[in-house]
């Protein structure tokens, strides 16, 4: 671990680091094999090109050991919990047209491997960047008559994990290039802007400072090949978004519109970082 | 509370006679306290899983008395030994007088 | 389930809670002696022959692993010397149990000791203790 100057103790108790020498962080301490139930999921990786640090590494490589044996049973992963519950929701009729999604995914959830690997990426029937939420919920309202499922929330987020589990493993691998550039330069402007009362970027900490203690817990890159994540400080299952916003009100900066274009962008933005790395959601983190 | 609570057991399919095995459960479950207060300051009431069995044929495997102070979904892991096939039952008791239960047959080859 | 701050109070959600919690809301020495002292209802009590499983320093309080193990024991108990009520569970082992062992996950209030007590058949009580260090997180939401 390297030895960090305190540049700043905000008021808040909430510690800066860095100094201005660093432009980047530490790997982690030990880089152990993430294997769960058998799939071996790569957790570090050559950084992407665009990318100006040399090596990437999933935010599992990062916790405490008592943390991360959670995520290597599925049955020890409470996670799973609410992809027991989205399993069940799979095949449920909801709605006005009177469907369940296996009315018409009838291979079922398995019939989406693969997708979470590619996502967020442009949907050219609609004309806009589609997550795996977006997707989810455009077939309840369009297809189903359903009601959205609100964002962020046990039902979507549980329904992303079910999804994302079928791609455990799966190489990330989303487009940055073609109809989504303009959103990636976006993201990648938003993930380097310092913003909130703390003057602080998400690079000042996932680029500049991951493998540093910040108080209580060892900052990573902040990668999202994890997500939906059960975090042990919540114990439910958290979105990429939720988890933007919990970063961003701790920058003291206003988060974004909860599914709108900026968070769209960085979502795309984040997941770019982590091109190379395995799929893992959904994991568990503090 | 007794909607959305699901319990999930693993024990092995089949095990020897007199060998230990392992068994694995986890319920999902908020575990309220009883020790936080709401927006109003007003206690929240306790709302737990107060009683956990696993018995075996009608004999008791472990007994667990639960407290607020037991995690949001309740995880136990421990081990257990029997003599001939049967039915292992998983017993969780709600503060709310609901009971939540759930049985795996194994065999002993 | 999101708690905003103000709702948040002790151990229920980690943290934060913890610095705005009364201290009396803690456990005191007292609540965990006597609890102690009930459990073991006269029975002599050994340090030892008990083995307490904790991680030193906890992630988050809200999700602690631990797992214990007294071989023999009839029952096991175990107390959170700082958590506002300091009883958290009471493992009891039947005739099919394969080892008086268990892991389950716990909520801690702060940095504290947790301690096991296994009672054995003739009613003597063993003793373990473990410190946790819950440090304050607050960052990443
Ligand atoms: C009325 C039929 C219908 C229902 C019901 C339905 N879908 Fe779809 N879904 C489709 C069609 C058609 C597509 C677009 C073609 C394709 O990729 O399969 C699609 C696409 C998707 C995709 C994107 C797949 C890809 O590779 O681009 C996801 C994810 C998805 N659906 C999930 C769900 C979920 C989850 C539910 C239930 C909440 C659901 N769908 C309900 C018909 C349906
Ligand atoms: C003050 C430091 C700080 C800043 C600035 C910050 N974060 Fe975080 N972030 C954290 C901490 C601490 C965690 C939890 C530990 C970890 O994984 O780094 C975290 C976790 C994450 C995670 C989860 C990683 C995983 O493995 O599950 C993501 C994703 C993330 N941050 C994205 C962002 C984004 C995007 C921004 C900018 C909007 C941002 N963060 C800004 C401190 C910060």
């Amino acid at each position: 671990m390297k030895n960090i100057t305190l540049s700043a103790v905000i008021a808040t108790g909430f510690a800066l680091v860095g100094t201005a020498a660093l432009a980047e962080g530490q790997p982690p301490a030990e880089i152990k094999p993430l294997v769960i139930d058998g799939i071996n999921i790569v957790a570090e990786a050559q950084a992407p090109s665009h990318m100006d640090i040399p090596a990437i590494y999933s935010g599992w490589e990062f916790r405490a050991e008592e943390t991360q044996v959670l995520q290597l049973d599925d049955f020890d992963n409470p996670g799973m919990l609410e992809v027991d519950a989205a399993r069940e929701a799979f095949n449920t009729v909801d709605g006005a047209a009177g469907k369940s999604c296996a009315s018409c995914h009838e291979g079922g959830p398995e019939e989406f491997k693969g997708l979470a690997a590619v996502l967020p990426r442009w949907n050219p029937d609609q004309n806009a960047l589609y997550t795996m939420e977006d997707y989810i919920n455009y077939c309840r309202t369009a297809r189903m008559q359903a009601e959205a499922w609100p964002w962020g929330k046990t039902q979507l987020n549980g329904m992303v994990g079910l999804l994302n589990l079928q791609s455990r493993g799966e190489i990330r691998n989303v487009a940055i290039d073609g109809p989504v550039a303009d959103l990636w330069q976006q993201g990648h402007d938003i993930y380097y802007v310092k913003q909130g009362q703390l003057g602080m970027s998400c690079s000042s900490c996932h680029e500049e400072n991951y493998g540093v203690r910040i108080r209580a817990e060892i900052l990573s890159q902040g990668q999202t090949t994890g997500f939906p994540v059960y975090r042990l400080k919540n114990a439910h299952l958290n979105s990429v978004e939720n988890r933007f916003k919990g970063c961003m009100k701790n920058m003291r900066a206003e988060p974004y519109k909860p599914g709108g274009p900026e968070f769209h962008a960085l979502e795309l933005y984040v997941a770019s970082r982590g091109n190379g790395l395995g799929i893992e959601g959904p994991s568990v983190r503090n | 509370m007794a909607d959305n609570v699901k319990p999930r057991v693993r024990v092995p399919r089949s095990v020897t006679a007199g060998e230990a095995f392992e068994v694995k459960t986890l319920i999902s479950h908020k575990m309220e306290s009883g020790q936080r207060k709401d927006k109003d300051g007003n206690r929240i009431p306790r709302s737990i899983i107060n009683h956990f069995s696993c018995d075996f044929n009608g004999e008791n495997v472990m007994q667990a008395e639960l407290q607020g102070a037991v995690s949001t979904n309740p995880y136990f892991q421990f081990d257990a030994v029997v003599q001939e096939s049967g039915t292992m039952t998983f017993t969780w008791n709600d503060d709310d007088g609901s009971v939540y239960t759930e049985s795996k047959d194994i065999t002993v080859g | 389930m999101e708690f905003t701050r103000r709702e948040t109070l002790a151990i229920g959600a980690g943290a934060a809670a913890v610095s705005l919690m009364p201290l009396q809301a803690f456990a005191d020495q007292e609540a965990t002696d006597a609890a102690v002292a009930e459990y073991a209802a006269g029975g002599a009590i050994t340090d030892g022959g008990v083995e307490l499983t904790t991680p030193e320093i906890a992630e988050n309080g809200n999700t602690v692993p631990i797992s214990v193990s007294a071989p023999g024991a009839a029952s096991i108990l175990i107390l959170a010397s700082g958590n506002p009520s300091p009883k958290v569970i009471e493992f009891m082992f039947g005739s099919l149990a394969g080892s008086q062992s268990a892991s389950c996950r716990i909520r801690l209030a702060g940095t504290q000791d947790v301690i096991a007590l296994a009672k054995m058949p003739d009613g003597s009580v063993r003793r373990g203790t473990s410190t946790v260090k819950v440090t304050i997180g607050g960052c990443g939401g």
